[in-house]
């Protein structure tokens, strides 16, 4: 054993018997925790999304409702009036599939997460244009998006590329948070590596309070909702 | 704009109040900038049961505190059981060795870094530096603040007592970016700055903003992105946090968050809320091959063994009671010259401190009560100042107490006079005597005592007692 993790142990022991001789004999009396306040909207789907829209679209989020066979068109379009050169998206998911299926352009073109990060870090942050991925539903009270990233879909594909466009199924929003993880049932299934909300473009206002959009990550944001 | 910011000269705190309330800039700075945050806030909490919803985060809060040893235990077994390597430190600088140790066997040279209090707490930079590790903040207002060679001034926005033009200029000289106004290019020159960075470093060390138990989850809320990026670009990501940031469930998250942005910047919810649970895994293309917490206890341990301190552990570092302290609102972050200003560092420091390092903070409080009315978690901030203040006058040194510095603010002159006033107010005849003595003598009263006439007129006694008047209108009514 390293000298460094027998004094990392030595405090281990240290603390946790300091925090059990800290309560003595005294439990500590807790009130009960409702958890209605955060779980109960009772929204119908058409409130669902019109919030949903609402309030990501009041962080500069982007969202288009489009019929389900109309999708990529609509993203082509978007694509062409953005300028966007490339578009990232998984071979390996069902969207990815159909997109190269009926994708007849030239430009812009496909790009695929072919290889891990290491060997192509460079070209994803200097030469991919925008990225799209699905996503796990979305919030109506904060106009978030959930999305656990896969071996198909990483991590980097919603945080490095200048735009990233999302596909949402309009039957897949829910009231809160709350609700979400337990419909999903979260803490039950045991969670991914990496889970996320995302509620609009990267932003900040760390100078004096001055709002700006991407500053480390996407400064676009486009929801494709289907309905 | 010269203003001292080392966090270990707390004792200056009078100097450093005089000139910032001397300098108008910062005054203006932090004025406009509390009032629009408590705006947003009251704004982001229209549609919420508020009361309701803090009493839930309460007692999440508390539940979690109850069983802490506990939590901290299933916290560790599951996280290690996900790949995260878990490590225990009880001071600030054990905690930096043992994420210099990690640095060095992965012979690091290069450290981005999210924002991250208890790193400041510990001096995380300054420590790594002096090993020969590069240690860059990303979050924009941190980079600002590491570019100026200061400490933050708030414990969500660091940058805030500087205005654009004072940026625009800092980043001109540190950086060669063109002076400007427009914030879109000084935010867009320094994303441009950092990406390199972010694509070189080879660690990547983050605070962590919960800490759930029951899933072995390490949750990072932000808006920049520059939290994701860390955890996520390099090969090695080290989350740092106080032992006091776990919770029980996974669904105990949804009302502090909800709790969270709203407190502290109004916003609904931010751009990203970040949940790790594990290194890459073998069939992963991105993210880092090896994940560490360090849960540093840095005396919040101590401050668990008292039944009505532990409160402040319930803190989620929202910043609410600052944005609403008229104190803070007016001095500004640095002046406190501790890590975490305001109302909720003056509860916070003098147990990380002692109260003999941190005399003048208990009562650098007009005791308003509206850091304790905003509190999200409500922890009852006024009443442990009333205690810390109490115990820093306290007559019994030896009285044993989890804060150092027992009765460090007691003085002969102060014990003599409340001594005095015992002795003649116990007594009708004594005060009837002392009453009519003031009255007579009023014009000999002194034109100078202390602090009080630096800005006030000295007071003077009535020509007539309580007692003298109320008799004088009990013969008019008979009359």
């Amino acid at each position: 054993m390293n000298p460094g993790k027998t004094a990392s142990n030595q405090s281990r022991s240290a603390i946790l018997k300091r925090l059990r001789q800290g309560r003595g004999d005294q439990p500590m009396t807790v009130p009960a925790s409702d958890f209605a306040v955060v779980r109960d909207r009772n929204w119908t789907p058409a409130e669902r999304l019109d919030r949903f829209e609402a309030r990501i679209c009041s962080v500069n989020g982007e969202v288009h409702r489009v019929a389900r066979e109309q999708w990529i068109d609509t993203l082509y379009a978007l694509m062409k009036a953005k300028g966007l050169e490339n578009l990232l998206v998984s071979e390996d998911v069902e969207h990815g599939r159909e997109l190269r299926r009926l994708w007849p352009w030239e430009a812009p073109a496909l790009l695929g997460y072919e290889q891990p990060i290491e060997h192509w870090k460079p070209a994803m942050f200097n030469n991919v244009a925008a990225a799209l991925t699905g996503c796990l539903g979305a919030i109506a009270e904060t106009g978030s998006l959930m999305l656990w990233p896969t071996p198909q879909e990483p991590r980097l594909m919603s945080l490095v590329p200048p735009v990233h466009f999302v596909l949402l199924a309009a039957d897949c929003v829910y009231d809160t948070f709350h609700q979400a993880m337990a419909e999903q049932q979260w803490a039950q299934q045991g969670m991914p590596t990496n889970a996320l909300l995302i509620s609009g473009p990267s932003k900040t206002a760390d100078i004096e309070q001055t709002l700006a959009y991407g500053v480390h990550g996407p400064r676009e944001l486009v929801v494709l909702i289907l309905e | 704009m010269s203003i001292d910011t080392a966090h270990s000269d707390v004792q200056q705190f009078h100097p450093r109040v005089r000139s910032a309330l001397e300098n108008p800039q910062i005054r203006s700075n932090f004025r406009s900038a509390m009032d629009g945050l408590m705006g947003k806030r009251q704004a982001a909490f229209e549609d919420w049961e508020l009361e309701t919803l803090r009493d839930l985060g309460a007692a999440v809060r508390l539940r979690a505190l109850s069983r802490l040893p506990e939590l901290l235990v299933q916290l560790e077994t599951n996280c290690q059981l996900q790949g995260i390597r878990v490590h225990w430190a009880e001071t600030g600088d054990q905690a930096c060795e043992i994420i210099r140790d990690i640095c060095k066997a992965r012979d690091a040279r290069r450290v981005i870094k999210g924002k991250s209090m208890v790193s400041e707490e510990m001096e995380l930079n300054h420590f790594l530096e002096a090993e020969g590790i590069e240690a860059l903040e990303s979050d924009l207002g941190e980079y600002i603040v590491q570019l100026a060679e200061e400490t933050p001034s708030h414990i969500i926005m660091p940058a805030i007592h500087k205005n654009t033009d004072e940026i625009s200029d800092l980043m001109h000289e540190k950086t060669g970016t063109e002076r400007s106004r427009d914030v879109g290019y000084l935010t867009a020159s320094a994303r441009q700055q950092l990406r390199d960075k972010f694509m070189q470093a080879d660690v990547g060390i983050s605070g962590v903003n919960f800490a759930v138990a029951e899933t072995g989850t390490l949750c990072l809320v932000e808006n920049e992105g520059n939290g994701r990026l860390t955890t996520t670009v390099p090969p090695c990501h080290i989350a740092v946090t106080g032992i006091e940031k776990v919770v029980e469930h996974l669904e105990d998250v949804a009302p502090l968050l909800a709790l969270l942005t709203r407190s502290a910047t109004g916003q609904h919810i931010t751009t990203y809320f970040n949940m790790i649970s594990g290194p890459r895994k073998a069939d992963e293309k991105d993210g880092p091959e090896e994940v560490h917490l360090v849960l540093v206890d840095s005396g919040r341990s101590s401050i668990y063994q008292d039944q009505e301190l532990l409160d402040t552990l319930r803190c989620i570092r929202c910043g609410a009671c600052m944005n609403h302290c008229p104190v803070y609102a007016r001095v500004g972050g640095h002046a406190y010259g501790t890590t975490y200003p305001g109302p909720i560092g003056k509860i916070l420091m003098p147990h990380l401190l002692g109260l003999e390092n941190t005399r003048d903070l208990p009562s650098a409080s007009t005791l308003c009560g509206a850091c304790g009315e905003v509190c999200p978690v409500r922890i009852p901030i006024p009443k442990l100042l009333q205690r810390l203040r109490k115990e820093s006058v306290d007559g019994d040194r030896l009285r044993p107490s989890v804060v150092s510095g027992h009765g460090v603010k007691r003085t002969l002159k102060e014990r003599a006079s409340w001594n005095g006033y015992r002795w003649l107010a116990s007594d009708p005849g004594r005060y009837r005597l002392a009453g009519w003595m003031m009255t007579r003598f009023r014009a000999l009263t002194p034109r100078n005592v202390g602090p009080w006439t630096r800005y006030r007129a000295a007071p003077r006694p009535a020509a007539k007692t309580l007692h003298q008047l109320m008799a004088a209108r009990r013969r008019e009514e008979q009359s």
